[in-house]
């Protein structure tokens, strides 16, 4: 019996400490999609007239559609970079033994790591000294750096759990090194990649330090919604703010359906 | 797991068999293109942020000649230094309690929930893909003068009149860093209690030892190498953080970020913000160095019991 307490005093106790991290973690994002819905333009409690007018004055502000078009264009070639030169480290990493390896997996992970704000007054100066023109290009540079290291942990991961006996088998059967890439391997991997290139996006077109810095004439989303909250225009930050709640919800939604999927393997 | 583990031995026994083909043709096609990428837009930049940083300013515009001058103003003028020192004690503040309160969740969702346990996990990493902009801007509301907490307050009787320090102070931005940080912290150490065998537990239990024991002598020592990385995490991410200081925090509550942010901006002195920046560099190498060491001390330890 006495033990019996003793559980249930623990259990509850441990219960409690979930349920006020998690109200801690999430109520003051839900806080922010209330008052996306609030009429005034202040951010006062408590709301009294509920309202979808800033909705509709997001969608007709001009600045911030061309900020959603800029970071689109940056989220998309950035995580091309991303893949292209991320998934090829990942195999080097898995598959071979070289000298300077555990140096070169820490050195590529290193963007992911060091502080945005020191990766971006770095780039800016070496573009500023080489005569670069800060633009969505450059800002594009600073994103591959940092997305590199990002696909190349997320298929490194994929990689070390893969069993590489079924390749073995492909090539004893007489299929080439290719052929046995393209059919065996790549599937097998195929939902890190695609897990990989949804993270990739969505940590491109959040990021704010290195880009802060890069940044031309054209801003990103986040640099311009960063720009107008300075200027303390929040109402209208409250709803993009909903915004990009509800597409992170749905992406990480789609991302751990992709990633469980397999991984039990 | 089996062979991974097996496999990792293997590669620790035969150094030497698999090092003839190091340099293979196939793995410099995989090589060299990273390798480019990042000594343009990886080492270059850190090169020139160094040499940066000895040179002078005048006028705001940079002058060509060798100097320490920098490196002295920033250890002899409180501003800087000063402002260095705080930043690492706000680190510290905020790892500790992201710690605090990611661990009895990560404990929770981990050993104690049976059923959509997948559910929980995403809960617990959506708002690592939630703008960090919005979480910082999220306590403005909550915390402004108008704002949820001085009104409940206010409701309730517990002041008088609205509150502005809880918005624009060093409170503010340790607790907005701490709920951005969190989620980091939380991941890591969730993913080291789930590998954590649960036959080891049973052991555990069957040789007699205690609740309390079970978790201080074999969960917790097996948790570290996730502990002590979600904590380099929180506490790294913190020291360069510098849009939730100056959205949330006063003047007071300035740190190293800021600092470098507006040498590199309005003050325009570039040096002097290389400086501090490569400052700030090496000690965040200094930081991953010592806790990849500790990380793989702790890791050994994990390794035996892998193997399941």
């Amino acid at each position: 019996m006495d033990k019996r307490f003793k559980f249930d005093w623990l259990h509850a106790g441990l219960s409690t400490s979930a349920v006020l991290v998690f109200a801690f973690i999430y109520l003051p994002m839900i806080v922010v999609v209330f008052y996306s819905f609030s009429e005034n333009a202040v951010n006062s409690f408590p709301i009294r007239e509920w309202s979808t007018k800033w909705y509709g004055v997001m969608m007709r502000d001009t600045a911030l559609l061309d900020s959603l078009k800029n970071s689109l264009i940056v989220a998309v070639a950035g995580t091309l970079i991303g893949l292209l030169l991320g998934i090829p480290a990942a195999f080097a990493v898995d598959r071979f033994h070289f000298p300077g390896k555990a140096l070169f997996e820490r050195i590529v992970l290193l963007p992911m790591i060091l502080p945005g704000i020191i990766t971006g007054v770095s780039m800016m100066s070496v573009f500023v000294l080489a005569g670069v023109k800060l633009s969505l290009i450059t800002i594009l540079l600073g994103h591959g750096t940092f997305l590199i290291a990002v696909v190349m942990t997320q298929v490194y991961a994929r990689l070390k759990r893969f069993n590489r006996s079924i390749e073995e088998a492909s090539m004893d059967l007489g299929a080439t090194r290719m052929k046995t890439f393209f059919r065996i391997t790549l599937p097998n991997i195929r939902t890190a990649i695609i897990g990989a290139s949804l993270l990739s996006f969505t940590l491109s077109l959040d990021e704010i330090a290195v880009s802060y810095f890069l940044t031309g004439r054209d801003l990103t989303l986040p640099v311009q919604i960063w720009a107008m909250l300075r200027r303390g225009i929040t109402p209208e930050v409250n709803a993009i703010s909903t915004m990009i709640f509800v597409f992170s919800v749905v992406m990480i939604v789609i991302v751990t359906r992709l990633t469980s999927e397999k991984s039990e393997a | 797991m089996q062979d991974e583990a097996a496999l990792a031995i293997n590669k620790n026994e035969r150094p030497t068999a698999r090092r003839q083909r190091a340099w293979n043709p196939r793995l410099l096609i995989l090589l060299i293109p990273p390798i480019i990428w990042l000594s343009i837009f990886l080492f270059a930049p850190y090169a020139v942020l160094f040499i940066n940083s000895f040179w002078k300013v005048d006028f705001g515009s940079i002058v060509h000649e060798f100097t320490w001058g920098n490196y002295t103003k920033f250890f002899t003028n409180s501003l800087y230094y000063g402002t260095f020192l705080k930043t690492l004690k706000i680190a510290a503040w905020v790892t500790v309690f992201s710690i605090l309160l990611s661990y009895p969740l990560a404990y929770f969702i981990n050993f104690k929930i049976k059923k959509n346990k997948q559910l929980f996990y995403t809960l617990v990493i959506i708002p690592l893909w939630v703008s960090y902009l919005v979480r910082a801007y999220a306590w403005k509301i909550v915390l402004g003068q108008d704002g949820i907490l001085n009104n409940v307050l206010l409701a309730v009787g517990l002041i008088d009149h609205p509150m502005e320090i809880f918005l624009y102070s060093q409170y503010a931005v340790v607790l907005a860093l701490t709920h951005i940080y969190t989620p980091w912290v939380l991941m890591s150490i969730y993913t080291s209690l789930e590998h954590i065998p649960r036959d080891v537990l049973e052991a555990s239990k069957d040789l007699g030892a205690g609740r309390f024991r079970t978790f201080f002598r074999v969960v917790l020592p097996l948790s570290l190498p996730g502990l002590i990385a979600g904590a380099t995490f929180a506490f790294v991410l913190t020291m360069g953080d510098f849009l939730a200081p100056q959205l949330l925090g006063g003047t007071s509550s300035m740190m190293v970020s800021n600092v470098v942010y507006s040498l590199f901006g309005v003050a325009n002195n570039w040096p002097l913000g290389s400086t501090i920046g490569i400052l700030t560099l090496f000690v965040v190498l200094g930081i991953l160095q010592l806790t990849h060491r500790l990380e793989h001390r702790t890791t050994s330890f994990e390794a035996g019991t892998r193997g399941r």
